[in-house]
């Protein structure tokens, strides 16, 4: 197979119908038989329940040979599904192309986690490859019975099973089991989400013998959407639905004491659907229910404007008080008596804003209630959570809701999209007919949830001779998990929370993850109260790389301040105190890649107003390690920023695709150097003020790097770990450290917008 | 209300709408077309852009009387896998796309400028494309494409 064979099955396509439009009829029974058409032939038994102890819950082989992969987790646009695929057809000892991998369906899959945390492969991949492993096995079983040969004269070619020196003696995986299901028992573990692990009896295959896994495979979803043939959530529609928009209040935490029903009643089919502080409204035409929201008349309750000044931001963290605290891993050492010790501190402080995860499109999301089932159609990265959602949220028990993950406008995190997904529940409910809600810009960019703000207190403690003795770094701020991860509960989305339900503010943050190697060190966080406790647009959750680039913007800018301190080389310093031999191999990557000079920084040889610099970071991830070198160009009377080139070094274990996984490191670096340069949410005391493209400005195409280099360091014989998030971490401290090697003047305040940077410099 | 015909890839509609309201609605709601996809409603991030009369335009903030004779051209209309638009065809063997969500803004303002501009520096591509949105931060392959297509387009 050659690249341009491209020849993973998009798995949508097999649901969405020809002519644009995915048109679901009324009544459309919805199982695995009718959707998948697999099981037409099938002869004998029943489906097996839907359960993780049931191989068929995973893998089936339908009546022409292909296999089908039912994966609860799901591509964000990273091609994971071919990484899924590879994993799978490798294997079964199918060909690539046979596979189809079907993704984020409550009915055919059973919940894997959703997108979640860089684990696609690591955890949902390996529970694939156990499943198709454990498939392989019992295939090829059955033919030793039907072939009448021992297994150590079997091969398995292309689904095949043949004997190994007669290929006449043969029988296929379609003549063996096509269209029937699976009837094997796994061992599970009882988990659901990212920690589900069900394996067989079969070991899976070596490394070595990989031919599948490893290889660029191209993405086959990519023509239909430049063509024009595939459909976005945003595209589903259902006989005889409404258009919905939500209205939100101006005065974060007002709730409407009255509405003047009156003032839309000239707008065709226009409904209000009020219920405590939730507001909406429904009506046929979608530009009917656009205008019925702007003209709407409400009340809205004498709310106290509940947010501090934007300056008064981080002094805000700095005073409240601490909800948790708490030590990453172990304290090593004394910290406290290293510090009382020490020739010489040096200490910092860097500050992270809200960040929203402005998705390319505002959220929307469509709910049918029939006869007492529900059906979502939802963009969620967690579809299977978004059904404990709505089962909590209306009442209804999960077995009666299904839940249809069709891609949506992006995704990275706990977006506006599991919101979405419980407003159309709830209006879908008040009017008996089916809802699709469609989020406004305003209300995606403004009410989202957001990443949380935070500031990052590091100090290390110098002894006479000039060696780093104690380290200390705590971080301060929003929980990650002010709302949690996904939709599952009616507390954790605005339409539960605008019905009164109360918040149930959870606490976590984090610690650098790195292998620095100190005698005395200490890594802990500090959680702070939400600014408002019920539907807040400043609630705080998870984004990309949730709490990541905020701790390793702070706690690599600061190895590079302690290095500059004693004036030696920034990556030398790292080599000197980095521990895990990994770590070491992807700083030196990075570094020989880039062709980094060996001096301290800064540099001290440019004069003018247009100076140029270079800056090294490093993180790891859940196993994965990334150094990132970065070179920018700093224009000092206008404070511009170009970060111009980027040389990364990415190790994640085994490579499953490194065409994949090349995309999905040029993308965590562009959205990185954006969310370092420009992006901030900004408020005042009533609301959030950033609300579209103008006041939350994302990096423009004319800033794009010249230049993203990518090292990819491939370790066969380890797992794979994850991909998805790790590059963006150490991007915000690279280019920080760039500015720095640069100008001399350290910026400890993201984002580095020109009027920022110019304020530093002057 | 009022009766007004859409001239859209190649065929005429005729159909019963405010004439202040958006194109983009008249398009996605009115004739079926899914392609071009609300983004911002403000005419701020692209992800609507059609063609009228070979421009790019985006039909979020488009009244739909505003069109009159022009013949919109959308993503869909723009090429097919059979006979592609050297953008489109760029945009497959670069593998451009995460989501996917914002490319009509690329590919119909690309293919809009390329029309117009044969053999474009690095710097007039980035021009014509400022202040298009892509989420995903797919800048890099935007640019390799558009660089292909321009190729391509002689």
């Amino acid at each position: 197979m050659t690249r341009h064979e491209n020849t993973a099955r998009f798995p949508r396509r097999a649901l969405l119908k020809a002519g644009g439009a995915l048109v679901v009829s009324i009544g459309m029974p919805v199982g695995l038989d009718t959707v998948l058409g697999i099981g037409k032939a099938f002869a004998q038994g029943a489906k097996p329940p839907l359960t993780p102890d049931q191989l068929s819950s995973f893998i089936a082989v339908n009546a022409d040979g292909s296999v089908s992969a039912f994966f609860g987790k799901m591509d964000m646009g990273q091609g994971l599904f071919v990484a899924i695929g590879q994993i799978v057809a490798e294997e079964l000892d199918v060909p690539f192309k046979a596979v189809t991998v079907l993704m984020g369906d409550t009915a055919t899959s059973v919940n894997q986690g959703g997108a979640s945390g860089s684990t696609g492969v690591q955890m949902g991949g390996k529970q694939m490859r156990m499943a198709a492993a454990e498939a392989r096995r019992v295939l090829v079983d059955m033919a030793i019975t039907r072939l009448g040969l021992p297994a150590n004269e079997l091969v398995v070619t292309d689904g095949i099973v043949h004997a190994k020196g007669d290929a006449s003696k043969k029988v296929s995986y379609a003549e063996l089991i096509g269209g029937r299901y699976f009837n094997v028992q796994l061992d599970w573990n009882k988990q659901y989400g990212n920690a589900l692990y069900a394996p067989g009896k079969a070991k899976p295959k070596d490394a070595k013998d990989h031919k599948i896994v490893g290889r660029p495979i191209r993405r086959e979803d990519i023509a239909p959407k430049v063509y024009a043939q595939e459909d976005f959530c945003t595209d589903v529609k259902l006989p005889g639905m409404m258009h919905g928009r939500m209205i939100r209040p101006a005065v974060a935490g007002a709730v409407p004491v009255k509405v003047d029903e009156s003032s839309i009643k000239d707008i065709p089919g226009a409904i209000v659907v009020w219920q405590k502080g939730f507001l909406g409204v429904v009506a046929d035409k979608e530009w009917d229910a656009i205008r019925a929201a702007q003209k709407l008349k409400v009340e809205w309750s004498d709310a106290k404007p509940p947010f501090p000044a934007q300056s008064a931001l981080y002094d805000h963290i700095r005073t409240a008080p601490v909800r948790k605290h708490e030590v990453g891993g172990k304290e090593v050492g004394n910290v406290a008596e290293a510090f009382r010790a020490a020739a010489r501190v040096i200490e910092a402080e860097y500050e992270w804003p809200f960040q929203s995860h402005a998705c390319m499109g505002p959220a929307c999301a469509l709910v049918e209630i029939r006869d007492g089932k529900v059906t979502c159609w939802t963009g969620s990265q967690k579809p299977h959570f978004v059904r404990n959602g709505i089962a909590g949220t209306l009442g209804i028990p999960a077995d009666d809701i299904h839940v249809i993950w069709v891609v949506g406008p992006g995704s990275y995190g706990r977006s506006d999209a599991d919101d979405a997904a419980m407003d159309a529940s709830v209006l879908a409910k008040a009017i008996g007919r089916p809802v699709r809600v469609q989020y406004t810009r305003e209300q995606a960019t403004g009410w989202d949830p957001k990443g949380p703000a935070s500031i990052h207190r590091a100090r290390a403690a110098i002894d006479a001779a000039g060696n780093v003795v104690a380290y200390e770094f705590t971080s301060k701020g929003f929980s990650r998990i002010d709302v949690n991860t996904n939709g599952g509960a009616p507390w954790d989305t605005l339409a539960g929370q605008m019905r009164d339900v109360a918040l149930k503010s959870g606490d976590g943050f984090g610690v650098p993850a790195e292998s620095y190697e100190f005698a005395n060190k200490r890594l802990a966080w500090e959680t702070i109260p939400p600014l408002l406790d019920r539907a807040s647009p400043l609630r705080s959750a998870h984004l990309r790389d949730p709490v990541g680039p905020q701790i390793h913007f702070a706690s690599e800018s600061f190895m590079d301040e302690v290095a500059a301190a004693l004036d030696v080389d920034p990556v030398e310093f790292r080599l000197r105190h980095v521990k895990e031999p990994r770590d070491i191999a992807v700083i030196k990557a990075a570094a020989d890649k880039a062709g980094w000079q060996t001096r301290p920084s800064p540099r001290k040889d440019q004069t003018g107003s247009k100076v140029s610099g270079r800056g090294i970071a490093y993180a790891q991830r859940n196993g994965t390690r990334v150094a990132v070198v970065a070179e920018v160009d700093i224009d000092r009377s206008t404070g511009k920023i170009w970060a111009r080139k980027f040389t990364v070094a990415h190790d994640c274990g085994q490579i499953i695709n490194p065409d994949g996984l090349r995309h999905t490191i040029e993308g965590n670096v562009v959205q990185g150097v954006s969310r370092t340069l420009w992006e901030e949410v900004k408020f005042d005391a009533a609301n959030v003020t950033s609300i579209d493209w103008m006041t939350y400005p994302i990096l423009d195409i004319t800033e794009t790097p010249e230049t993203i280099e990518v090292v990819l360091i491939n370790h066969p014989e380890l797992p794979p770990s994850g991909a998805g998030e790790p590059s963006i971490r150490p991007v915000a401290a690279a280019v920080a450290n760039a500015i720095f090697d640069a100008t001399g003047v350290r910026i400890r305040r993201v984002p580095f917008s020109p009027d920022r940077v110019k304020q530093s410099l002057s | 209300m009022a009766r007004i015909d859409l001239d859209v890839n190649g065929k005429v509609h005729t159909i019963d709408a405010d004439p202040d309201m958006p194109l983009l609605y008249a398009l996605r709601d009115e004739l079926g077309l899914n392609n071009p996809h609300f983004g911002c409603g403000l005419a701020q991030c692209g992800a609507c852009t059609v063609h009228v009369d070979g421009q790019a335009v985006r039909s979020c903030v488009t009244p739909v009387s505003a069109v009159g004779n022009g013949k919109v051209v959308t993503l869909a209309g723009l090429g097919t896998p059979e006979k592609p638009h050297p953008v489109q065809q760029a945009y497959v063997e670069e593998q451009v796309p995460q989501c996917g969500y914002c490319i009509n803004g690329w590919i119909m303002t690309a293919a809009a400028f390329l029309n117009s501009t044969k053999k474009p520096t690095d710097a007039q591509i980035k021009e014509a494309l400022t202040g298009l949105k892509c989420r995903c931060g797919t800048h890099m392959g935007i640019l390799r494409a558009v660089k292909r297509a321009a190729a391509m387009m002689g």
